[in-house]
């Protein structure tokens, strides 16, 4: 069936990547465009959130990797798990200048965690189960 | 042996495959724990044929008798392989798209405008 455990999409941005940085890693750049109302601790450990009014939901998030202007890392809650489970995915921004202005690849990793995986560990270095992934990622991506 | 992640996630679409299956699930997620007779007593499906889907649901580890005497015998949803399984549609739920033309949108639109009300989940524009 293929579980897929990475979601990956790119973007080309007619805007300098500082001004892309700052959309993404500002309290008002966040609420800008992705919640109503966000609030940010820009540091590797450093806890944000964002709102969304309509949908009465809050996510919280922890900054893991803050390379200005190039890498951008949280980790939030996997989406229909309970509160209290330890999972979490992975976002990464990297943005990389480009003619005209920036391109901006997002990926999402960690779907596919085990259930008894420690929290934290499927998020470094466990690249080798994903590149299996990849093909099957393709293959989804190109589904969707 | 660490659980293959989706073999759980394929039994648990195989057990909500079948509507039979699906019934008793809803009903020991709605209700609680519960005997095969208690199951016959509020679903359209036989004793028999309840008992046999329960011991199907029980080798998948989707439900778990509790020990009792026979005919007494309760069975419990797990939600460990639900959890699973709901990991999978997070993964499939996941919409990058609409935030991403969301962002695209308000780099273009420049910060003197005002900022439409940004909506989770769905284009703007």
């Amino acid at each position: 069936m293929g579980f897929p455990d990475r979601i990956e999409r790119t973007v080309e941005l007619a805007h300098p990547p500082a001004r892309v940085w700052a959309a993404l890693t500002t309290a008002e750049g966040l609420a800008g465009w992705f919640g109503n109302e966000a609030g940010i601790d820009l540091q590797p450990g450093g806890s944000a959130w964002m709102k969304w009014n309509e949908e009465g939901f809050t996510a919280q998030m922890r900054v893991e990797r803050v390379e200005e202007p190039r890498v951008f890392g949280f980790t939030w809650h996997i989406y229909g798990l309970p509160d209290d489970d330890p999972r979490r995915t992975y976002v990464e921004f990297t943005l990389e200048p480009a003619a005209g202005g920036t391109r901006l690849t997002v990926v999402e990793s960690g779907f596919a965690q085990l259930p008894d995986e420690a929290f934290g560990e499927a998020v470094d270095g466990n690249t080798k189960g994903w590149a299996s992934e990849l093909a099957e990622l393709a293959d989804y991506l190109d589904a969707a | 042996m660490p659980p293959d992640i989706e073999a759980i996630a394929e039994q648990v679409f195989v057990a909500l495959a079948d509507p039979s299956r699906r019934a008793i699930l809803a009903a020991l997620a709605s209700g609680g724990p519960a005997t095969a007779t208690d199951l016959a007593g509020r679903l359209p499906i036989t004793r028999q044929a309840i008992a046999k889907h329960l011991a199907l649901l029980a080798e998948a580890g989707l439900v778990r008798a509790e020990p009792g005497e026979r005919r007494r015998v309760r069975y419990r949803l797990r939600s460990a392989p639900m959890q699973v399984a709901q990991q999978f549609l997070a993964a499939l739920a996941r919409d990058w798209d609409s935030p991403l033309g969301a962002l695209k949108d308000h780099l273009d639109r420049g910060a003197r405008e005002p900022a439409a009300p940004p909506l989770h989940g769905t284009s703007r524009s």
